[in-house]
């Protein structure tokens, strides 16, 4: 593998760690099974693409792309708490109605990004090679992202939004209004999954309507790689584990991509993916059962 | 000052199991008194904390706190004035919080809450000094997961939560119920100390005619939903178990054939 792929890899692992991210908040700590994200990372993609191809400014086109998914997030979270719609139905609604929506933002199946600005090339000194300087931005941007994230959560409103996910009965008798704190919640996530889709729309050329399809089983691919990587109940070691996960399922993908010995091609990705699911899934419990062999 | 009146509750109305569970419930609970509710299975106490709480809307009555109407708000806006401790000591808890973070949560009970950090130095000195009261050697543990404590210790902890923010009303929902004798009666002595301590006014529900004698200053009875008994002073103080049985036989005309009433 060279080191083009390797930050390739890196790029878009980093890209995925922050769907990882709201898909951490919305099924870990709200314990809300939410697919808003399928159709949430494409209207980011939608939204940031369009505006930048009408000539608006890169920065202020992936912050409206971030509150495009916030807003979506809100509308998942209203439907099941208003109108009492269970919370995976819900989300499935939402991601059905996005793709509607995101046809309509493009006008088009796919906007590509060719020669105009975006927030990669604004910012990239001479100095650097572009494929260099994007994983090195995300880093920051990542990080950024993680540690804003570890100082909500343990706030008196982000500790509100996870006791509600933990023990909504105990929350409300503490004088949480649990609804409200699942719709911050279900914002929070979409709009760090709409500002995954503005950034893989800026540095893939493009975004396109099917960009969405997966989204979720990779994000949740993340977490469950970066809970088994490394397990822990910390709140900043685990948005640390989730990022690790984004990160090392993409390289392992690239790696069976690029492996010409295991015979892979590029459409065997979703299956690498559920397979890279189930052994991250089968090893914690296989090791419970090893250690718990020996403890007898 | 709790004041319900005339509440009525019927489940699964217009069905084979309807199921009249309040039916014309009046209690009045003057501010600074701890009551005693007891009452056998289905008797009505349960569902009669619950609408006190707000977790079970009742179909018509008036609840009121210290002149303020209850009987339309939802949980959360209640917890300004009502606090509660569960009979699930994992009920009363968030589990997947730290000790310290619950108490947090605790501490804003019925307050805004901000974007301010939930746990400061201050306050995590308060916490480890309430900690400290429990004699648990929880004071050295408040980033523990709370998952990791007891039931009992659970129980102890949500006692000092429930009194960390001024409240109207306390609810005790048999909150000793499902804890061993030993930590059962510890739970007991810390709730009558922390009631003493902040002259809290008190409704706790319990299974054990024991209990609901040695502690508190009036105990109520509960029967098809509504109050059959309602003893205080003097004429409490001399009464034992058997009275009391006596008394309710008397009250209804009948035998009691639950041996729940018995226990304890």
């Amino acid at each position: 593998m060279s080191l083009y792929t390797l930050l390739g890899a890196l790029e878009i692992g980093l890209i995925f760690s922050l769907v990882a991210l709201g898909v951490y908040i919305s099924f870990r700590l709200l314990r809300f099974p939410d697919l808003t994200v399928d159709g949430s990372f494409p209207l980011g993609g939608a939204v940031a693409a369009t505006m930048i191809a009408a000539g608006y400014d890169p920065f202020t086109s992936t912050i409206v792309a971030t509150i495009a998914g916030a807003v979506a997030g809100l509308i998942t979270g209203w439907l099941n708490v208003r109108l009492k719609i269970m919370d995976l139905l819900a989300s499935i609604l939402m991601m059905i109605a996005l793709y509607s929506i995101n046809l309509r933002i493009m006008g088009k199946p796919n906007v590509p990004l060719i020669m105009e600005p975006t927030v990669f090339n604004l910012l990239q000194p001479e100095a650097l090679a572009d494929y260099v300087f994007r994983p090195l931005l995300l880093v920051f941007v990542v990080l950024a992202v993680k540690l804003l994230l570890d100082a909500y959560f343990s706030t008196q409103s982000g500790l509100a939004i996870r006791a509600t996910g933990s023990n909504a009965r105990m929350a409300r008798a503490q004088g949480v209004n649990t609804g409200l704190a699942v719709l911050a919640g279900m914002a929070l996530s979409n709009a760090l999954v709409g500002l995954a889709g503005a950034l893989f729309a800026q540095t893939q050329g493009g975004a396109d309507i099917s960009m969405g399809v997966g989204t979720i089983v990779i994000g949740l691919a993340a977490v469950i790689v970066g809970e088994s990587l490394l397990p822990s109940r910390k709140l900043y070691l685990a948005t640390i584990a989730v990022i690790v996960g984004a990160i090392v399922y993409r390289f392992f993908i690239a790696l069976a991509l690029n492996s010409d010995f295991i015979g892979l091609q590029a459409q065997d990705l979703n299956l690498v993916t559920a397979v890279l699911v189930t052994v991250a899934l089968v090893v914690p419990k296989l090791r419970a059962h090893w250690s718990g062999k020996k403890g007898n | 000052m709790l004041k319900a009146t005339d509440l009525r509750l019927t489940f699964n109305p217009g069905t084979p199991i309807e199921t009249q569970a309040l039916r014309g419930m009046t209690l009045e609970i003057p501010t600074g008194q701890f009551v005693t509710v007891i009452g056998s299975n289905g008797a009505g106490k349960s569902t009669f904390l619950n609408a006190v709480s707000g977790e079970q809307r009742v179909d018509s009555g008036t609840i009121e706190i210290d002149g303020i109407d209850m009987t339309r708000l939802p949980v959360w806006a209640r917890a300004r004035h009502v606090a509660r401790v569960f009979q699930d000591p994992l009920a009363g808890t968030c589990e997947d919080l730290t000790i310290e973070e619950n108490m947090a949560l605790a501490k804003m009970r019925g307050e805004r809450r901000g974007f301010s950090f939930a746990v400061k130095p201050a306050l995590r000195e308060e916490f480890r000094a309430q900690l400290a009261t429990l004699g648990l050697g929880l004071e050295n543990r408040l980033s523990d997961r709370i998952g990791l404590l007891s039931g009992g210790q659970r129980q102890a902890v949500s006692l000092l939560m429930a009194a960390l923010q001024p409240s109207r009303l306390l609810l005790l929902d048999e909150h000793t119920a499902a804890l061993d004798p030993r930590t059962a009666a510890f739970v007991l002595e810390l709730t009558v100390r922390i009631v003493a301590e902040h002259k809290l006014t008190t409704m706790m529900v319990t299974h054990s005619m024991r209990q609901a004698l040695d502690v508190g200053q009036r105990t109520v009875m509960l029967h098809q939903g509504r109050v059959v008994l309602d003893v205080a002073g003097t004429e409490r103080e001399g009464l034992d178990v058997h009275h009391l049985l006596d008394m309710f036989e008397k009250v209804r005309g009948e035998e009691i054939d639950d041996d729940a009433l018995l226990l304890g």
